[in-house]
């Protein structure tokens, strides 16, 4: 079914066309102009505030979602060791970069540190994936949440390394070209770019021959394997693109916070990772960033609109689960799919035949 | 048995002599020599006691699991919370009427029944659909964890052992021999001893009735060919909403039994959710007797861990999963399909 969605970019007529013959400033969706033109002038619009907490928390959690929804939607293998593969790579920053543990910190400068912390995490999540990948379906759930409960317990208890409970603090961005990335708008405007290269790199990939064998993979795998492709190395290399986006949200994450710890990589966030991927769908890459600003929304703001409503503010969490709840039970495919089901809704003339369909016609995803 | 011993002459004799040893090292006073290495014999004996009671509860919890995952492959990550409300409701019934006896049987049915407004509600109407099934349980598992948060808060709770229950005995194992010559024997609580002994005849009552009655007989065939057995005329979905309630029934007394030797607190249900899972997966989903060997693997690395190395404790477990997974994806006892 993907390798029908988009055929604008497929070669026409067999004539070899180069990648970016498709990128002239016309091919570009009206879509794209306006998120883009939003995003870019949000510093003019919103306070530091929103800037920093909502938008660059919503665009790194998006970022990490990303990569669950590149292995969930495309690779068919849903790993909730993304959250731990983000949080290793902000813990090897904090460990080979600065932090306010000297005792632990090696305090090498960031253009050592990030490449050694993104290379470690990216491995953590292959050899995650290598294991994983030797089970089917809904056992690389099981395994890849008890492994990612496996990575919290060890930091929790590990001192000499992790430095236990309390983690690392202190953790900041490089004083680069004169800028202080730290300061709200430079850092949205980094968060933005790797957002957005992320973005674009897994729509890329995702009709690139590697993503399409893939969704071949998710579809069928024996059929694949009988077309001679190596099912096991096309998974494992998801992982290892996947990995990667999430590392570098990791390192964003921790400059973010300035800390990490544990609780970055707890079971509560990696399964709230899942949810953000699911609340916004699995099946467009575009689904994790809007799935990742309502979670940040209702996380920032669901506490005062529910005292403002009268209710105890400690119901968040039940907030959160019944939303959650609700969207999984009446749309699988999430805030997408639904907006996608009313649009069907709305225009219910066939396009090809100009004859009216059915009414549920072409709405099950 | 035979055809293991048969094709794996040599890993035979290590489990033997393994076995051997164990026995050895139980009944026998130890040597000075081996006192120094390993600390002392009661450290030990108590170590190897509350691994085999710890696996116990454990088994407890994921036989449900993996029973219902093998017949339906339901994935009900929502196991956990009802372990964790059982113990709750097994703690209130024990403390208003003061039966602890009784707050088994209320825990059995009340939890049984959610199971099957579970299964009824969720999934029947979402057979097949494993990702759905299991995202609609961590949701679940979310929305009952703060509901019960806020019913009964934040607290330890720990539902009391009855009188006729508490207090240690005195087993037959020699821990130490006294300068003077004169024996010391282990004690150990009686209560852990009595939920061992149930926990071991609810093992075997559900391997005879799985491989001895009729609805054994059906639950198995159900797990071979599903189809297959509807179209015999089988009304299947009734098999699964009784294997259901089963299942989460068992969850909740293990609620009531890990609320009595150990304590209740939110943060339970996903300990207990993620011992289940690495249990099933070491032992091989939907085998029972997998279930119990890997309860007793996890069990007595979790508490052998905690004495011989305290830090990593809680990593050996997954390490063991890990290496289960790396050579035998299918689990201990699982078979490949």
């Amino acid at each position: 079914m993907a390798v029908t969605e988009d055929t604008s970019t497929a070669p026409i007529n067999g004539k070899p066309q180069s990648w970016w013959s498709g990128l002239s400033l016309s091919s570009i969706p009206t879509p794209y102009w306006f998120v883009g033109a939003f995003m870019l002038l949000l510093p003019v619009l919103v306070g530091p505030f929103m800037l920093f907490q909502v938008f660059g928390w919503a665009l790194i959690l998006g970022m990490i979602a990303l990569s669950l929804m590149f292995l969930g939607g495309y690779g068919g293998m849903v790993s909730l060791v993304q959250m731990s593969v983000a949080a290793c790579a902000a813990y090897m920053l904090a460990i080979f970069g600065d932090s306010a543990i000297t005792q632990i910190s090696l305090g090498w400068p960031w253009w050592v540190a990030i490449p050694i912390a993104l290379v470690i995490a990216t491995g953590f999540g292959t050899l995650t994936g290598a294991l994983a990948v030797r089970t089917e379906g809904i056992y690389t759930i099981m395994i890849t949440l008890a492994i990612a409960s496996a990575f919290f317990y060890f930091t929790r208890q590990n001192y000499v390394l992790f430095n236990g409970f309390s983690g690392f603090n202190g953790v900041k961005p490089p004083q680069l070209l004169g800028v202080d990335w730290r300061q709200p708008i430079p850092f949205y405007y980094l968060t933005l770019f790797w957002a957005a290269v992320a973005y674009l790199s897994v729509l890329y990939v995702s009709r690139a021959p590697f993503g399409l064998a893939l969704q071949g993979v998710r579809d069928n795998a024996r059929r694949m394997e009988a077309l001679g492709y190596n099912v096991t190395a096309h998974r494992i290399a998801a992982y290892v693109f996947a990995s990667f986006i999430a590392a570098v949200a990791g390192i964003l994450l921790v400059w973010l916070n300035g800390q990490v710890s544990p609780g970055t990589a707890g079971i509560g966030p990696a399964i709230d990772i899942l949810i953000i991927a699911v609340v916004g769908g699995l099946a467009r890459p575009v689904g994790p960033f809007i799935g990742a600003i309502i979670y940040v929304l209702l996380r920032t703001f669901a506490l005062d609109f529910m005292v403002s409503m009268g209710l105890s503010g400690e119901r968040f969490q039940l907030l959160v689960g019944l939303v959650f709840l609700g969207i999984v039970f009446w749309s699988p495919d999430g805030i997408l799919g639904l907006w996608e089901r009313w649009r069907n809704r709305m225009n219910s003339t066939d396009r090809l035949t100009g004859e009216t369909r059915d009414k549920d016609g072409g709405s099950e995803a | 048995m035979k055809g293991f011993m048969a094709r794996n002459p040599f890993w035979s004799l290590i489990i033997v002599l393994a076995i051997c040893f164990l026995v050895w090292a139980i009944f026998a006073p130890w040597p000075p020599g081996f006192v120094d290495t390993f600390g002392r014999k009661k450290i030990f004996l108590n170590a190897l006691f509350n691994g085999v009671t710890l696996g116990a509860l454990y088994f407890l919890v994921a036989s449900g699991f993996t029973l219902i995952f093998g017949l339906m492959k339901n994935v009900n990550l929502a196991h956990g919370s009802l372990y964790l409300l059982g113990g709750y409701i097994g703690y209130d019934v024990a403390n208003t009427t003061g039966w602890w006896l009784l707050s088994f049987v209320v825990v059995f049915v009340v939890v049984g029944a959610m199971g099957v407004l579970l299964q009824v509600l969720v999934f029947q109407r979402m057979e097949g659909e494993d990702l759905r099934q299991t995202l609609v349980t961590i949701g679940i598992s979310i929305v009952v964890a703060d509901l019960m948060l806020w019913y009964w808060g934040g607290d330890f709770y720990q539902i009391l052992t009855p009188d006729w229950l508490s207090g240690p005995i005195q087993l037959p194992i020699v821990t130490a021999v006294k300068s003077s010559g004169e024996a010391v024997f282990l004690k150990y609580p009686f209560v852990r001893i009595v939920i061992l002994a149930a926990s071991i005849v609810i093992g075997i009552a559900m391997w005879l009735s799985l491989n001895k009655t009729r609805i054994g007989m059906l639950i198995r065939a159900g797990v071979d060919d599903r189809d297959m057995l509807s179209a015999t005329g089988v009304r299947i979905q009734r098999v699964f909403v009784l294997v259901f309630a089963f299942g989460a029934g068992l969850a909740g007394v293990a609620g009531v039994v890990g609320g009595t030797f150990q304590s209740l607190a939110p943060g339970e249900d996903t300990r207990f959710l993620l011992a289940s899972l690495v249990v099933v997966i070491v032992g091989g989903m939907g085998s029972i007797p997998g279930a119990a060997l890997g309860a007793l693997l996890i069990g007595l690395a979790e508490q052998f861990g905690s004495v011989y190395m305290p830090t990593y404790a809680v990593v050996l477990t997954f390490l063991i999963m890990v290496v289960v997974l790396a050579f035998r994806p299918q689990g201990l006892l699982g078979e490949r399909r």
